[in-house]
């Protein structure tokens, strides 16, 4: 399992809106590099990153090789309820990589 | 035996051989082709509407391995009215997608950040897509020293 880092606030008002920056390690090989050799690299990347909050999708991204290696995704939601935001990433390889965070909505 | 003139002079045939056997003589032509189907993918021939949509990414980069780059649309993220997609493109990556983001109103704000590789000195292009279906545009031109995907610097 790959290292993950999610930086969110832990609470937050009702209605406002919070950032979120999510990280993981992964060396998102683009696939275009050879080895000393001449052979080709094969392509290692996440291809999916997607965020849901208490079940619902809030947000999800398609991601190529132009990401550099351990994608950082920032992005933002508003604070609906009190709830378990489920971060979740997909890739080449069978790569899989999950998050969870608990958000308190005053 | 060979000598140290005669090696690198074999050594030199050998690299340039092999510089030009993965590089097509058309790769401009090709890259054009590759970024204007890529952005024919996401618009579908649609309009392409300049303001609402900022990226920002610095116009100058040293290294093109890791370049921050925001994008931000000016929206009021309301079920109405709100950004359905973003997506960012590269003139002369070898591969023109750079990333897709599909958002709703839960977003509250259209606002990404995130961390690119570029190939060259070019022009990137955010594209975003509201939810009544129009399409708006920005581009940024970029100064790239050190280009990534490719780290021997062939382009």
């Amino acid at each position: 399992m790959a290292r993950t880092v999610v930086n969110m606030p832990a609470q937050a008002k009702r209605g406002e809106i919070i950032e979120i920056k999510t990280l993981a390690g992964h060396v998102m090989e683009t696939g275009f590099r050879h080895t000393e050799r001449g052979e080709s690299i094969p392509r290692d990347i996440i291809t999916q990153f997607v965020c849901t909050y208490n079940g619902t999708e809030i947000f999800r991204a398609d991601l190529f090789p132009a990401i550099a290696a351990n994608p950082l995704i920032t992005f933002t939601t508003v604070a609906t309820e009190s709830g378990t935001l489920e971060f979740k990433w997909l890739g080449d390889k069978g790569f899989t990589a999950s998050h969870s965070a608990q958000l308190t909505v005053a | 035996m060979t000598s140290r003139r005669h090696f690198l002079f074999l050594a030199c045939g050998a690299l340039s051989g092999a510089a030009q056997a993965q590089l097509p003589p058309d790769i401009g032509a090709r890259r054009k082709a590759a970024a204007d189907e890529a952005l024919r993918k996401v618009t579908g021939g649609a309009e392409l509407r300049t303001g609402k949509v900022k990226l920002d990414i610095p116009p100058l980069i040293d290294n093109g391995n890791a370049v921050p780059l925001t994008v931000t649309v000016d929206s009021p993220m309301t079920e109405k009215d709100h950004v359905r997609t973003i997506h960012v493109l590269t003139e002369k990556n070898p591969q023109p997608n750079v990333v897709s983001v599909h958002l709703g109103p839960r977003a509250g704000r259209a606002n990404i950040t995130t961390r690119v590789r570029l190939a060259d000195t070019q022009t990137v292009t955010a594209i975003a897509q509201m939810s009544d279906g129009s399409f708006w545009v920005d581009r940024v031109p970029v100064v790239v020293t050190l280009s990534a995907c490719l780290e021997d610097g062939l382009i």
